[in-house]
């Protein structure tokens, strides 16, 4: 498993981030903000994104995509990450075609792969209940009722839950919170009959949502992948989440750091730039390292999500965990280096101090992370 | 290319496997470590063996060219070399400032005679080689040193005072940093220097460690006559040899961690046994998030090395090696600091009953780690390198 990017990746990353830095500058978050933009992302930029392919990465050439890969998708995503794009990558190119083309059935897949390759599809998982990442503490409800299912119950954090046409929702049919087994995942259509769905305005202003789910009957053919064995489903995709936040994460810091080491250069106090001080080199010193850490792990996680092996669950935990905690001290320390400018709105480096704890909370923050790790390796 | 390795692999398996004496596969206590030289000395005669043969080989040096005793391989074979030789527990035949230090540079900027007379021995492990650059008043400002060789005909008469040499007192033969021009700017009247310690006017003595051990030495160097053969890349040109050699030196004791002594118990393996365990799982959590924390940090910082090892165009170490020497170095002390806090009083021991051979070595080894972040450069002029040669940061 090769730790550097072969020619087709390389290009990948080469035509991804020309193409954020050149049309969706960190600006044009703060126009989404300030525009209180109703979908939260530019879609003229997002049917930009499909013709690239991107939206089809992780699907199968049978359905449309083109099965490039969790490397290459990657480099797409940390491309966006160093300009805080939003677009439903995430949600929907990631999360939700890893859902789909690893656990549907043929008809899923053809209901939905093709349309979603064509960017006409917004997929959301519906997963979290709680205001901290716990994948099995799932009270939502799952009821027989006749030859199909009655969801209730409420999920929050629900990546651009108000805009997808289609949640994936996270159940419980059997057992109780907090356990593995129990739980069964449902294709639920956004507009389906007992479904609310509300924005939630995060500080980051990226898109998420509330989702109310009152009594919404499904069919048995809603079930994705099998009933009371969702966490076979969801441990392999939130692995894929894990790592593509954390190339995400890995642009966010990577940008956030060059932009401070130039503002060292740059501002002059005591009639020298602040980049002599010694005690702000050795803080970039370290940080560089860490960010130097969190390339190898993220390049490590995604190149063995591709490779199927074992490992790959216990390298997007690490991925996830170096990126996360990478990107959190950049974001702090690029704010404090820039002195006061750095407080101000008008300044974009608070933008990715904001991102970093959102991105960090999602899916797992550090202490998540590492305790699952000392899982797998047995402690 | 992936067939070559793949027989090269195989190639490699076989040949320890049928080599490598079996004694040679368990973990290596600290009195069988071999470190070569006139006087060396072999506790257990496989070691020799193992030496002998793997010196044979050419593989003590596995990627220096075969001409100078080396194996020839590519960096790319010698990794699975080094992998193999992991998978079975082999020790590590030899260890030598010759190979990590030496031996890299004479390559680079060593005349052919330099070449053919040092580099062999060297990988057959026949000098052992000690290093001259510290003196008592140039640690870290390394190029205000003052040992003097003033060249006389033929010959340079050296005179000086270097510190903490490690093995001085063992070693055969120092490589020198020394002034050959006073008046010079003080990183340009250098040079690199290759002296026999058999001349009566060298002597060392040792230095005792907080960890009990004494691996170091002061050495006094009077009125030594060394021969203007053995300057090595030109007059007053020590400094470049001086800095190239330092990266190869930090890029070693980066990987401080991973030197290999064979089988050891994990930091996990050694808090469930001293601290507790419950459920198959490290009892106290604190305890837990902090070992993983450590071990996500060694594992990403291994990944680093070997994507920066696909990534070098040369062989040269480059600025990063600034990097490597400095998280590398940190990972190991808090390695120490978080095995301690796993085994507990147990790991406090310092001599005699109560406690196991083992226990007694963590204090010591914990001690002894606190050197990693000073030799060869300390932690705080590592970041001061990366943030001046890899950042552009201004002075
Ligand atoms: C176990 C061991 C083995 C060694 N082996 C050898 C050997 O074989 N051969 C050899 O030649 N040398 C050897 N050394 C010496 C080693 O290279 C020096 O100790 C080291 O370079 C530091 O120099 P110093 O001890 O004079 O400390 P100083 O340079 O006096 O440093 C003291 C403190 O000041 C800090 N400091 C100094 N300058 C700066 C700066 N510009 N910016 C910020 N902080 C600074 C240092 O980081 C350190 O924390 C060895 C040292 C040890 C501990």
């Amino acid at each position: 498993m090769a730790l550097t990017l072969d020619a087709d990746t390389a290009l990948i990353r080469d035509t991804a981030f020309d193409f954020f830095a050149k049309r969706s500058p960190v600006s044009a978050l703060r126009k989404l903000r300030d525009d209180k933009d109703a979908l939260g992302f530019s879609l003229p930029l997002w049917r930009q994104m499909v013709e690239l392919g991107w939206a089809g990465f992780l699907v199968p050439e049978a359905h449309g995509g083109s099965d490039f890969g969790c490397l290459g998708l990657g480099q797409v995503l940390e491309a966006a990450g160093r300009t805080l794009a939003a677009s439903p990558l995430v949600a929907t190119a990631l999360i939700g075609a890893s859902a789909l083309a690893l656990a549907g059935s043929a008809a899923q897949k053809a209901a939905h792969l093709p349309a979603l390759a064509k960017g006409e599809r917004l997929v959301a998982l519906a997963l979290e209940e709680g205001p901290h990442h716990a994948p099995y503490r799932i009270a939502t409800a799952a009821r027989r009722a006749g030859t199909g299912f009655r969801l209730e119950g409420e999920k929050r954090l629900v990546l651009d839950g108000h805009v997808a046409d289609l949640l994936i929702v996270a159940a419980r049919s059997s057992g109780t919170a907090d356990e593995r087994g129990g739980i069964t995942l449902f294709l639920v259509p956004a507009d389906a009959a007992g479904v609310a769905r509300t924005r939630s305005v995060m500080v980051d202003s990226r898109n998420a949502a509330l989702v109310r789910l009152d009594g919404v009957e499904l069919g048995e053919e809603a079930v994705l992948g099998r009933v009371d064995a969702g966490a076979e489903v969801l441990d392999p995709v939130l692995d894929r989440a894990r790592a593509g936040l954390a190339a995400e994460m890995l642009g966010s810091a990577a940008e956030a750091f060059e932009r401070t080491v130039q503002y060292l250069k740059d501002r002059k106090q005591f009639g020298v730039p602040i980049g002599s001080f010694q005690a702000l080199k050795h803080r970039a010193a370290a940080m560089f390292c860490e960010i130097e850490l969190a390339r190898s792990a993220v390049v490590a996680a995604l190149a063995a999500l591709d490779a199927g092996g074992d490992e790959a669950s216990a390298l997007a935990s690490l991925a996830k965990a170096k990126a996360g905690d990478a990107l959190f001290l950049v974001g702090n320390e690029g704010v404090q280096m820039h002195g006061g400018i750095g407080m101000t709105d008008e300044h974009e480096i608070g933008f990715f101090l904001k991102r970093a704890r959102v991105a960090q909370a999602s899916f797992g923050d550090g202490a998540f992370q590492r305790d699952r790790y000392a899982a797998l390796m047995g402690y | 290319m992936a067939a070559d390795a793949a027989a090269f692999r195989a190639e490699a398996r076989a040949w320890l496997e049928a080599n490598c004496p079996p004694s040679m596969r368990t973990p290596m206590p600290d009195d069988e470590v071999v470190w070569g030289g006139r006087r060396a000395s072999f506790k257990n005669p496989d070691s020799k063996l193992w030496l002998e043969r793997m010196a044979a080989k050419g593989w003590t040096v596995p990627t220096w060219p075969r001409d100078y005793g080396g194996g020839g391989l590519s960096d790319a074979e010698a990794r699975i070399l080094e992998e193999e030789m992991r998978r079975l527990n082999c020790r590590s035949p030899l260890q030598s400032f010759g190979i990590w230090m030496l031996g890299p540079v004479l390559l680079e900027f060593g005349t052919e005679a330099q070449k053919a007379a040092h580099l062999p021995r060297i990988a057959r492990g026949e000098i052992r080689w000690c290093q001259g650059y510290s003196e008592p008043e140039a640690g870290s400002d390394l190029a205000g040193l003052k040992t003097r060789a003033v060249l006389q005909g033929e010959h340079f008469l050296v005179n000086g005072h270097k510190i903490w040499t490690s093995y001085a007192n063992f070693a055969d033969w120092i490589f020198c940093l020394v002034r050959t021009d006073p008046s010079a700017k003080k990183h340009e009247g250098i040079s690199f220097l290759l002296i026999d310690m058999d001349d009566p006017g060298v002597r060392t003595r040792p230095i005792r460690l907080i960890s009990g051990a004494s691996p170091f030495c002061e050495t006094f160097i009077e009125n030594v006559r060394v021969p203007q053969e053995n300057l090595v890349g030109g007059l007053n040109n020590g400094w470049t040899i001086a800095k190239k050699l330092l990266e190869h030196e930090r890029k070693m004791i980066a990987s401080i961690g991973e030197r290999q002594r064979g089988a050891e118990r994990s930091l996990a393996a050694l808090a469930k046994a001293y601290a507790g365990e419950r459920d198959g799982r490290v009892a106290d959590a604190v305890l837990r998030d902090r070992i993983a924390q450590h071990e996500i940090d060694q594992r990403a910082f291994r990944l680093t090395q070997r994507r920066a090892a696909e990534e070098a165009k040369s062989g040269s170490p480059g600025p990063a090696s600034a990097m490597f020497k400095y998280y590398g170095t940190e990972l190991n002390k808090r390695k120490f600091e978080l095995l301690l806090h796993c085994v507990g009083t147990q790991a406090l021991g310092w001599q005699g009953d109560g406690f196991s051979r083992d226990e007694l070595r963590i204090a010591r080894e914990w001690l002894r780690s606190k050197a990693n972040s000073i030799e060869g450069g300390t932690s705080e002029i590592q970041l001061n390198i990366i943030a001046k040669r890899v950042l552009g940061l201004p002075d």
